[in-house]
């Protein structure tokens, strides 16, 4: 399909809508409360009726003003069925924003005449009209919406740079917040009034499904890759324009691979926010599954690694034996590692050239021999120490030893020696190797 | 088709609004049932509203039976969850059922679909919540979103298949409450009976699931078959109940009912009865006066019927509502006051040079003590101390003058002697036993005696009667004002010497 300007205006609207909700959204989030936002765009609904009553039009500042009173009551209400019926935090949340919805739901129906309000919407959004309503602006057709989400989001974003300190603060403590001088109650509300404004503004052109995604999503994803509170509020922005942006380029384009016609974008941009939340849920630097995973891996090799000269350097010590390899067979039945592990392990030592194959059997190198010298050391040094120092039973000192060995630099190596008084043997009659 | 296309449009309830039927413009006035109305719905005459009501009642049994559960393992929130991601699974059921030659709108099939999607949802929120650092809120929020805006996403994608129903789909989405069939009333017939059969038979796991996980994971039961089993629930009836109340109202039969059932009572089995009758109720009340009254939308109404129940059991419940804990409240700071007056009787005879004996010999007469001195004695207000002295009054404990000073009876007398006893008891318990400095014991011995009980006064007792055994009352562990002036102490010094005198003989 092709891009038009169109797409761009839409683009544009669903970016700005985004980047309200995401930033916005990092402090629910961080406060625990990122359901709040799936209730307050619901609860917002008898505020629009209301509105809808009053004005007659689906527009206006009436509509905001009654929106934003609404949402703030749902923090209060849910609040007070919190703290006098001690019900808890997410109960009485859904307890007060189905009630308000119904409530809502009820107004409507019984007005339902006298609002002219296009069905779907509200909560599908209708991104795809957004460029068709515009206003002139210095010979410049800009849709209404771009200007209103445009204005929303220069709004929260003041918000946000103006109380950021506060916001933090509050985000992660409460109380200290409270005891530093500032009301944190009062700071939650204006938060709760924010929110309420962004949701209904972008309830007219975007639709609420979006809202609840962008207000979570992309925080959530952020929240995986970085840790400081300001490169998280601008990753978290970034991920929902690249949300919007790919949302609506996917919600053109995949159906289309089935044979199936285009899809309505602000289901397109959720999904996409939701792939990238899974990217980052698999792949994030430090969070990520498959990073944690390969970080363990990697370690597990290493240890693997060490062990395996560790036998043959044993092997090697061992006068009684005439052979200086270790079989396969052997080697599998001493080291208690995992065949993938072992594979993997012994791939990287003859790739390293610490190890060669010698006759069917594994066999050091002179380069691999000084490794296993060092790591042996370093094994019997420990239990030296371990013994020494520490008093522990001669019985007890390899299995400590063994995993003390795998994280010994040549600074701790040189350090325990000198503690040790630099013996020849360790506790059970071994030499230490120089 | 029409069943079909309920299911997908059954989210927005919202929308709704917009298919209410045409009428005069300026007529918002609810017009009220006659008589004759009224018997018919009452007495179920009409086939239609019969169904109705048995089919709203019944989903509100099972809502509020397995509710009961969700919101003591702290998972209210899911069944949000699990009807928003249920969705995608519809959706998709719908096209490949409709790719496969067959028919797109075969119930079963859409439910099956719609029944793996909100398990699935159900089961990436508790993957995510382990394995990342986000918490409960966030994943929910994160599968909610997410699987909704798929749902979305496919419903677009269908509704341009050129089937020819998008044009149908307004009229069909809030009816379906008011039109339910007998076939959708017999199939929450069956989902409810599985439900509370399941409850019947996995009481007791599921009890000690939702109070302590690791205690059933260490008996060797299979938590998570057990989990899995209590979720399964829930999906099933969120994908029914969709049919009958739509999304956002079958969230609020998962919540409503059983948060006002904690109200009621503190035992697990009487909870789900009771919430399952406050479901059923809703269901009754709220499709009864959808069927009576026109333009009132079935699913609506039981929503606000149930949180009407949820709102008076807020405040009328016999086991946590509020008036009965304000009420407790009440009585506990008056039994304080009350405490407090006596003592600081007591103490002003004290201090004005009365021995112990005197104080609290029932036979001698009362002495006068000022309204001013008595106010001096702590820190309340003349108001405050005028509405307890009254209320002693009339309890027979004090006797007023009219110039407004006031005297023990004999019954009073008895009373503060019991109270002075306690306080002065634990004020000893503290300082020898718990370790406090004796300038400290005062206020801690004044939250603590109120509530001291026959059976720890009388282990204090025994302790006290090996040291004074000559008294019915024990001095008090601090300075009197007039004893600090005799000594030529202060009070910081009496009581640093009388702590480590108790000290050296506990």
């Amino acid at each position: 399909m092709e891009w038009t300007s169109l797409d761009t205006w839409i683009v544009v609207a669903g970016a700005l809508s985004a980047a309200a909700c995401a930033l916005l959204g990092n402090f629910l989030i961080m406060r625990r409360l990122s359901m709040m936002g799936d209730a307050i765009s619901h609860a917002v609904l008898p505020g629009l009726a209301v509105g809808f009553l009053l004005t007659g039009s689906r527009g206006g500042p009436t509509l905001f003003l009654g929106a934003a009173i609404v949402g703030v009551l749902t923090a209060l209400f849910t609040e007070w069925v919190l703290h006098f019926g001690q019900v808890e935090q997410s109960a009485s949340m859904g307890v007060v924003f189905t009630t308000l919805f119904a409530i809502g739901l009820i107004l409507i129906v019984r007005a339902a005449d006298k609002v002219d309000l296009d069905p779907g919407c509200v909560l599908y959004g209708a991104i795809e009209l957004v460029p068709l309503d515009t206003m002139d602006i210095r010979g410049w057709a800009v849709p209404r919406a771009v200007l209103t989400l445009g204005s929303v989001f220069l709004l929260d974003l003041a918000f946000v740079l103006l109380f950021y300190k506060e916001l933090r603060i509050s985000a992660f403590d409460p109380e200290l917040a409270t005891a530093l001088g500032f009301n944190a109650h009062l700071l939650h509300y204006l938060l709760m009034t924010f929110v309420a404004i962004t949701t209904v503004a972008s309830f007219e052109s975007v639709g609420s499904i979006l809202v609840i995604a962008m207000l979570i999503v992309p925080g959530a994803t952020a929240s995986l890759l970085t840790e400081r509170l300001h490169t998280l509020l601008l990753a978290s922005v970034a991920i929902a324009v690249l949300s919007a942006v790919a949302g609506h380029a996917a919600a053109i384009t995949v159906p289309g691979w089935w044979g199936y016609s285009d899809t309505t974008t602000a289901g397109g941009m959720a999904v996409v926010a939701g792939l990238l939340f899974t990217l980052a849920f698999f792949f994030a630097p430090r969070h990520g599954i498959a990073s944690k995973f390969l970080h363990r891996a990697r370690l597990s090799i290493h240890i693997t690694r060490q062990d395996i000269l560790g036998l043959l350097f044993r092997l090697e010590e061992m006068p009684s034996l005439e052979t200086r390899t270790m079989s396969p067979a052997l080697l599998r039945k001493v080291l208690g590692a995992g065949a993938m592990l072992r594979w993997l392990s012994l791939r990287g030592l003859l790739r390293a050239g610490l190890v060669r194959l010698d006759g069917g059997g594994y066999r050091l190198t002179s380069t691999g021999r000084e490794e296993a010298r060092s790591l042996i050391r370093s094994h019997r040094l420990w239990e030296s120490y371990l013994y020494q120092h520490l008093h522990l039973p001669a019985d007890h000192l390899h299995g400590s030893a063994e995993r003390l060995e795998h994280v010994t630099d040549p600074v701790l190596q040189r350090r325990l020696s000198e503690r040790v008084e630099r013996p020849e043997i360790d506790p059970h009659g071994k030499r230490i190797p120089s | 088709m029409r069943v079909s296309l309920t299911i997908l449009t059954a989210w927005f309830s919202l929308e709704s609004a917009l298919a209410a039927p045409t009428r005069s413009i300026t007529d918002s006035s609810i017009e009220w049932p006659s008589g004759d109305q009224l018997t018919r719905v009452i007495t179920l005459r009409d086939y239609n509203t019969r169904v109705v009501v048995l089919g709203t009642l019944l989903l509100g049994l099972a809502t509020g039976i397995i509710g009961t559960f969700m919101l003591l393992r702290r998972r209210a929130l899911m069944g949000d969850v699990v009807s928003h991601a249920t969705l995608p699974g519809i959706g998709l059921a719908f096209i490949v059922m409709t790719r496969g030659g067959g028919d797109g709108k075969f119930l079963p099939g859409l439910l099956l679909g719609g029944l793996l999607s909100g398990l699935l949802g159900m089961g990436l929120v508790l993957l995510i919540r382990h394995s990342t650092r986000l918490k409960e809120d966030a994943a929910l929020g994160i599968v909610l979103s997410v699987f909704f805006g798929f749902g979305v996403a496919l419903l677009g994608v269908i509704q341009k298949m050129n089937l020819g129903h998008a044009a149908g789909l307004e009229s069909f989405i809030y009816g379906k409450t008011a039109s339910m069939l007998a076939s959708d009333a017999q199939r929450i017939a069956v989902v409810a009976a599985a439900v509370a059969l399941a409850c019947v038979f996995l009481f007791k796991e599921f009890e000690v699931l939702c109070f302590d996980p690791s205690f059933a994971a260490s008996l060797g039961w299979p938590v998570v078959l057990l989990d899995a089993a209590m979720m399964g629930l829930v999906v099933a009836v969120t994908v029914i109940g969709l049919q009958a109340v739509g999304l956002i109202l079958i969230i609020a039969l998962l919540i409503i009912p059983p948060a006002a059932a904690r109200f009621w009572t503190h035992h697990l089995s009487r909870m789900v009865i009771i919430s399952a009758a406050i479901g059923a109720a809703s269901g009754l009340v709220g499709a009864g006066l959808s069927a009576l009254v026109p333009r009132l939308p079935a699913g609506a109404i039981i929503v606000v019927v149930a949180s009407s129940l949820f709102f008076l059991s807020m405040l009328f419940g016999p086991a946590r509502g509020v008036l009965v804990r304000l009420l407790a409240h009440y009585r506990l700071e008056n039994k304080v006051g009350r405490q407090h007056l006596l003592r600081s009787l007591y103490e002003t005879l004290e201090e004005a040079g009365q021995s112990p004996e005197a104080v609290a010999a029932p036979e001698s007469r009362g002495v006068e003590i000022s309204f001013p001195l008595l106010l001096a004695e702590r820190s309340w207000s003349p108001r405050r101390l005028r509405k307890l002295l009254a209320s002693a009054q009339r309890d027979g404990l004090v006797e007023r003058t009219p110039d407004g000073a006031c005297r023990m009876t004999g019954r009073g007398r008895e009373e503060a002697r019991r109270v002075v006893r306690n306080h002065r008891l634990w004020e000893m318990y503290l300082i020898t036993h718990a370790d406090i400095a004796p300038s400290h014991v005062d206020r801690d011995a004044d939250l603590v005696e109120h509530v001291l009980g026959p059976e720890m006064t009388r282990k204090l007792e025994a302790l006290v009667a090996a040291r004074y055994p000559e008294l019915r009352v024990p001095p008090s562990p601090h300075a009197l004002q007039h004893m600090t002036g005799r000594a030529g102490l202060t009070s910081q010094d009496r009581m640093a010497v009388e702590g480590r005198r108790l000290k050296a003989e506990g």
